[in-house]
């Protein structure tokens, strides 16, 4: 490993005994991947700030107490705790105050506290070509895909060692070759789908499926494919597959042609994905029948644009069951001078911000399906809670709310 | 059989049940760390324990979470005693050393192709894998 005088500095301990111990698991991960060298990352995104027991606990306080201070801009993810709704939470007190004080210690170290899992949608954006260190899979996808910056899969504890250093592996998803598509994906569906929400979201469940931890290139997306889409596309390929990155020809910032997308090399797996392909998914997705229990969006967090939307579909009316909108503070803020979240209260849904209804005790024991238009919500949270799940473009959960019936609509 | 020229993520010794995980796993969502029992519903493997086990799993998958629920499952003592990977995968490599680092936990993770159809008892020493003869003690009841 070739290591910088800086470098060497930090694990000599002359940056403090914190930033010695990020420096020794950076170098241990870098090792790990097959890295040479490190390089210099002008942003983080950190996922270890959300409780997942005693451990990350005790790691961010060794870190803290330790006189641990990021070096370079860093984000940090949701957290346990709507600390803006705290009437929420449902669960133990006492998790809570161990997941209050994980995130004391993250912010003590300097961090912003943004609570999001949609950094993207923060002012000072990463850019293309950035060199950055993100955590939280859906973050991750987009950031390489539809922001066109470079990160690898920097998982907790991970996150905050590349914020300490202001360092990462120069591996993998930081180089021009690993960015490179090696598997390709043909679409071959009827065009009126492409003006459907939900195909983002399956086609992700697909790609996820298909791809595992290569990087795809797809075929056949058009300028209807929406950030707030993309964003979707790469929840639902991070939680079904280990998807890092995609790329969509004329549609993301690396792949204005294929050839760009694959550095010219031809892949070496092609796959057409069809209807049938997409209705297995949609299918696999749809656990439930069923009273309708209650309905949960904003997985990933929603931006403005979807906050928009989902109040033109809801204004005037109520929904029957509980409602849950997840989206981040900032966003909330910016929203609310739009008008938008005054009437998705009236219709009677609960917005929750810093947090999400699938980490964090908040829905509380829910009497029938949970209805969502997440493809990693319902992936995720028949393991995490323990519900059934129904799963339905946007429109179909506001239409099942008022009604309190599950309708998710035909197969395509 | 000795099958040896393992890469070495996380270096050690354990001994234990493999556990061939068919698809990849999230430990986030997949792994529940009061019990070591694979809640992933979508998992072929849903419903055994990881406690103890060597798991074998072609590579990581899903959430960055999964770092924070490797630790923790070492530090209650529900995680695995050791992983064999087709690829390596930096997101176990960090919760495995911050386990050590913390409290001192060894959870080898060695990267490297497992023969079809190995069963039974296997061990990690460093950079070789071991399957480990019969019979075998009560401790070791599979299932």
């Amino acid at each position: 490993m070739l290591l910088t005088d800086s470098d060497q500095a930090m694990l000599h301990g002359e940056a403090g005994g914190a930033t010695r111990t990020a420096m020794e698991l950076l170098l241990a991960t870098a090792e790990a991947e097959g890295a040479s060298e490190l390089l210099d990352i002008s942003a983080a995104h950190i996922d270890g700030c959300l409780y997942h027991g005693q451990a990350g606990l005790d790691f961010a306080r060794s870190l803290r107490d330790g006189g641990a201070k990021v070096v370079v801009p860093t984000t940090l993810n949701v957290s346990s705790l709507d600390l803006l709704h705290p009437k929420l939470y449902r669960g133990d007190p006492a998790v809570a105050s161990a997941a209050r004080q994980l995130m004391d210690a993250y912010v003590d170290m300097g961090c912003v506290p943004s609570w999001t899992c949609a950094p993207y949608q923060l002012p000072n954006r990463p850019g293309l070509g950035d060199q950055i260190a993100w955590g939280e899979s859906n973050a991750i996808v987009f950031a390489n895909s539809v922001l066109g910056a470079r990160t690898g899969r920097y998982g907790d504890f991970l996150d905050i060692c590349c914020a300490l250093t202001g360092r990462a592996p120069a591996v993998g998803l930081h180089t021009d070759q690993g960015r490179r598509a090696r598997l390709r994906l043909d679409l071959d569906i009827p065009d009126h789908l492409f003006d459907d929400d939900l195909l983002y979201a399956v086609l992700g469940h697909v790609m996820g499926e298909i791809a595992g931890t290569e990087v795809p290139v797809i075929v056949g997306l058009d300028d209807r494919a929406t950030e707030d889409r993309l964003k979707a596309l790469g929840a639902a390929a991070a939680s079904s597959g280990t998807v890092a990155m995609f790329h969509a020809v004329g549609v993301t910032p690396e792949a204005p042609t294929l050839d760009a997308a694959t550095g010219g090399m031809e892949p070496e797996t092609r796959i057409v994905i069809g209807r049938e392909e997409l209705n297995r998914a949609r299918a696999s997705l749809n656990q439930g029948g069923g009273p309708l229990g209650a309905v949960s969006v904003g997985t990933p967090h929603f931006s403005v644009n979807e906050l928009k939307e989902l109040a033109e579909l809801v204004s005037g009316r109520s929904t029957t069951v509980p409602f849950y909108v997840n989206t981040s503070r900032d966003v909330l803020a910016a929203a609310e001078q739009t008008g938008a979240v005054e009437i998705i209260e009236r219709f009677g849904a609960t917005v929750v911000t810093d947090t999400c209804t699938y980490i964090t005790p908040i829905m509380g024991d829910v009497d029938g399906v949970v209805m969502t238009n997440s493809g990693k919500w319902a992936f995720y949270a028949p393991g995490n809670l323990g519900v059934e799940v129904a799963f339905a473009g946007l429109e179909a959960c506001v239409v099942s709310a008022v009604s309190g019936q599950v309708i998710v609509g035909e197969e395509w | 059989m000795r099958e040896v020229g393992y890469r070495v993520l996380v270096d050690g010794v354990a001994t234990g049940e493999l556990l061939r995980l068919t698809e990849p796993l999230s430990l986030w969502g997949g792994l529940d760390t009061e019990t070591g029992l694979i809640i992933d519903r979508n998992h072929p493997q849903v419903g055994r324990n990881m406690t103890g086990v060597i798991v074998s799993m072609p590579h990581g998958r899903g959430s960055s979470s999964s770092s924070s629920v490797l630790a923790e499952a070492l530090r209650v003592g529900t995680g695995p005693a050791g992983f064999i990977l087709d690829t390596p995968d930096s997101i176990l490599v960090v919760g495995s050393l911050v386990a050590h680092r913390l409290y001192g936990r060894v959870c080898p993770i060695v990267c490297g192709p497992l023969p079809e159809g190995s069963t039974g008892i296997w061990m990690i020493d460093h950079n070789h894998v071991d399957p480990v003869p019969g019979p075998y003690p009560a401790s070791f009841s599979s299932g």
